[in-house]
């Protein structure tokens, strides 16, 4: 949102809406009332696990599956019914769906043919964009001449050589080696951000999408769980699915059991007890998260409004910090992780453990 | 192919005469077929051949060459083998087209009716048409009740009924290589080409007949490679006025007795239907550099 590339008023159009959109497929509902905007120039990220519905959702928004209910406003035009050929969106799909049997420039000439450009035209507009993704020089090599990573910027290059409107990229990184996979999302998100192209990514790699998005909407069993910016999404998810998805996270199940002065002690089942900062009425069914990263050891003598003794049952060392699995005496498990730093002596196994937390770090959200 | 096989199933390091040994093994298993087809192909074919320059002398090769009515014969043959493998694929592509887009039951269906006639003895077939095609055939007949002719017209014994014939047996053998072809164009690539804005005649044209002309080269150097030694349909559609190559070599073996003619003239056949497919392979090779 606060992205340094985008220069216009504030707030931003929304450029790409949705509206209650449903899609049944037989007995199964697909999605279930979805609602979206995705905000002009911005990269919003659909994610989800497989099944979630994101991919149908980006095919009623690219138009290859019509929807039961619900609207597409495209730039506040209804493209609910438009045929894909009509949208002007670009779309790189999760193979490429580069044309075999053309070179590179006759796949990125291709949406110019097809508009009717003159062969000039055409040539020159190929030129610039081969450019912007880094190919100069490759017009005359077909696609399984190409390494996976030079097949996705011809891809993407199709995808925004004829100036869409909206820019979609359906699980693109997911064939590409790590190293690669690394330098390719910066690549695109450098482009888009350059280009100022209103973008959609579907991903189920959470932290793909943490690195790569202005937002962060995550679907399961065809429904919005919650639309956030990525720290938000992080620190502070929406419910449980969220706080599970996102990150590592220790999650736990309790009722408001006190409330004072803004902060909230939770109670569960085991008798553990937690305060958290948190403003909800005695009685309501909670979840906590703490997000492993949180719990610290013990200072000597300080007092602490969550103090947890346990002992460790798994180490797990992990280069740039230690994390530990440890049990405490009610039963409850944690996992915890320490940055590693010389002066930070590593637990073996059966040691005991003191661990504080800041009601801050609590996380609390309602949990029917 | 053979690499990938190979790669998959020897682990790294394998010593190489294990892996020769595993080769030969393999290998082996073709021998039963080739002893077979030595004893009762190759062999014949040769025998058959040797007849053809009995004494020395290459005077049969002169004749069936240098003849006019036997030249005529043989482009008799290639234009009708031509005419039968173009009317074949403008038939075919439309069916395998169905067949690729269509439902499973659909499919299922319109395999049945294409694979169907190719359990049903060719001469069945051929005597069907005869029924079908004659001057009191039910072609003619329906024609002549709905007031379209007056005359019954000549279908049968003549290039026409020939054609007809042969263009309905060889049509599974141009639908099956194009189906194939067809159901191997990916999907995305046609959704990918309307994403882009490409409108339904485009997309054809530019994306899924380029990808699906392999099999169109396919099942074209197939039917034609048939239709050049068709023998059964020409000989009883044809009515002995219609002489293809097949029909003269089979007259020259059992009517005239003249093996050494007839050896020949399949010598010729052999050797032009090898060129044929060979020129052919190497234009596909060609045209399709590019693709896949």
């Amino acid at each position: 949102m606060d992205s340094g590339a985008r220069v216009r008023g504030n707030p931003a159009p929304a450029d790409l809406v949705l509206r209650r959109i449903r899609k049944v497929f037989g007995p199964v509902v697909a999605l279930d009332g979805i609602d979206l905007e995705v905000n002009s120039g911005e990269l919003l990220t659909i994610l989800g696990p497989s099944g979630s519905g994101k991919t149908t959702l980006l095919k009623i928004v690219a138009g290859f599956e019509l929807p039961e209910e619900g609207d597409v406003l495209l730039g506040g035009e209804d493209i609910t019914f438009t045929v894909p050929a009509r949208r002007n969106v670009g779309m790189v799909f999760q193979n490429y769906a580069l044309f075999p049997h053309m070179d590179v420039r006759g796949n990125i000439g291709f949406p110019l043919e097809v508009r009717r450009l003159s062969r000039a035209e055409i040539d020159r507009r190929v030129g610039t964009t081969l450019e912007l993704v880094d190919l100069k020089g490759y017009e005359k090599r077909f696609p399984r001449q190409l390494s996976g990573g030079q097949q996705q910027r011809v891809a993407l290059a199709r995808a925004i050589v004829f100036g869409p409107q909206l820019l979609l990229l359906d699980e693109p990184f997911g064939a590409l080696d790590r190293k690669l996979r690394d330098a390719m999302q910066l690549e695109v998100r450098r482009l888009q951000r350059h280009l100022g192209l209103t973008t959609v990514f579907i991903t189920h790699d959470q932290e793909e999408a943490l690195i790569l998005s202005d937002r962060i909407a995550v679907m399961n069993h065809g429904r919005m769980q919650q639309v956030a910016l990525p720290r938000e999404l992080y620190e502070r998810p929406a419910n449980a699915f969220v706080a599970d998805f996102v990150g590592e996270s220790n999650l736990l199940f309790g009722r408001i059991a006190a409330v004072r002065e803004g902060r909230a002690e939770i109670g569960f089942e085991n008798g553990l007890r937690l305060t958290a900062r948190a403003d909800m009425p005695i009685g309501t069914a909670v979840g906590a998260l703490i997000r492993p990263e949180r719990l610290h050891p013990a200072g000597a003598g300080a007092q602490s409004a969550n103090r947890l003794c346990g002992e460790v049952f798994e180490t797990i060392y992990v280069g740039t910090s230690h994390k530990y699995r440890v049990r405490l005496a009610n039963g409850t498990e944690f996992l915890v992780r320490f940055r590693d730093t010389a002066s930070q002596p590593s637990a073996e196994i059966g040691a005991s453990l003191t661990l504080d937390v800041a009601p801050e770090d609590v996380h609390v959200f309602r949990h029917e | 192919m053979d690499d990938v096989a190979t790669s998959a199933h020897a682990p790294r390091g394998l010593p190489a005469a294990v892996e020769r040994r595993r080769q030969r093994l393999l290998a082996a298993l073709g021998i039963p077929a080739l002893a077979l087809l030595a004893v009762l192909f190759a062999y014949p074919v040769l025998r058959l051949m040797a007849l053809s320059v009995e004494g020395g002398s290459i005077a049969w090769y002169a004749k069936a060459l240098g003849e006019s009515l036997y030249l005529d014969v043989f482009w008799i043959t290639v234009r009708i083998a031509i005419i039968v493998t173009v009317a074949t694929l403008v038939l075919s592509y439309p069916v395998a087209y169905f067949l690729a887009t269509t439902t499973r039951l659909g499919a299922a269906l319109g395999f049945a009716l294409v694979i169907l006639p190719l359990w049903t003895s060719i001469l069945v077939r051929t005597y069907a048409w005869m029924v079908l095609l004659g001057r009191n055939g039910i072609v003619n007949r329906s024609l002549i009740a709905v007031g379209a002719i007056d005359e019954p017209l000549a279908l049968l014994h003549n290039e026409l009924g020939v054609i007809i014939g042969m263009v309905h047996v060889l049509m599974p053998y141009m639908v099956l290589p194009i189906y194939a072809a067809m159901r191997r164009v990916d999907p995305d690539l046609l959704q990918a080409a309307e994403g882009l804005g490409a409108g339904t005649f485009r997309i054809f044209r530019r994306v899924f007949l380029p990808l699906s002309a392999q099999g169109i080269y396919a099942g074209c150097i197939l039917v034609f490679v048939l239709s050049v030694g068709f023998f059964i349909t020409p000989a009883l559609l044809g009515g002995g006025r219609v002489i293809m190559i097949a029909v003269l070599i089979e007259q020259q073996v059992r009517e005239v007795l003249n093996w050494s003619f007839a050896s020949a003239l399949a010598t010729v056949l052999l050797v032009a239907t090898i060129a044929i497919y060979g020129l052919a392979q190497r234009a596909a090779g060609e045209r399709a550099g590019g693709a896949i």
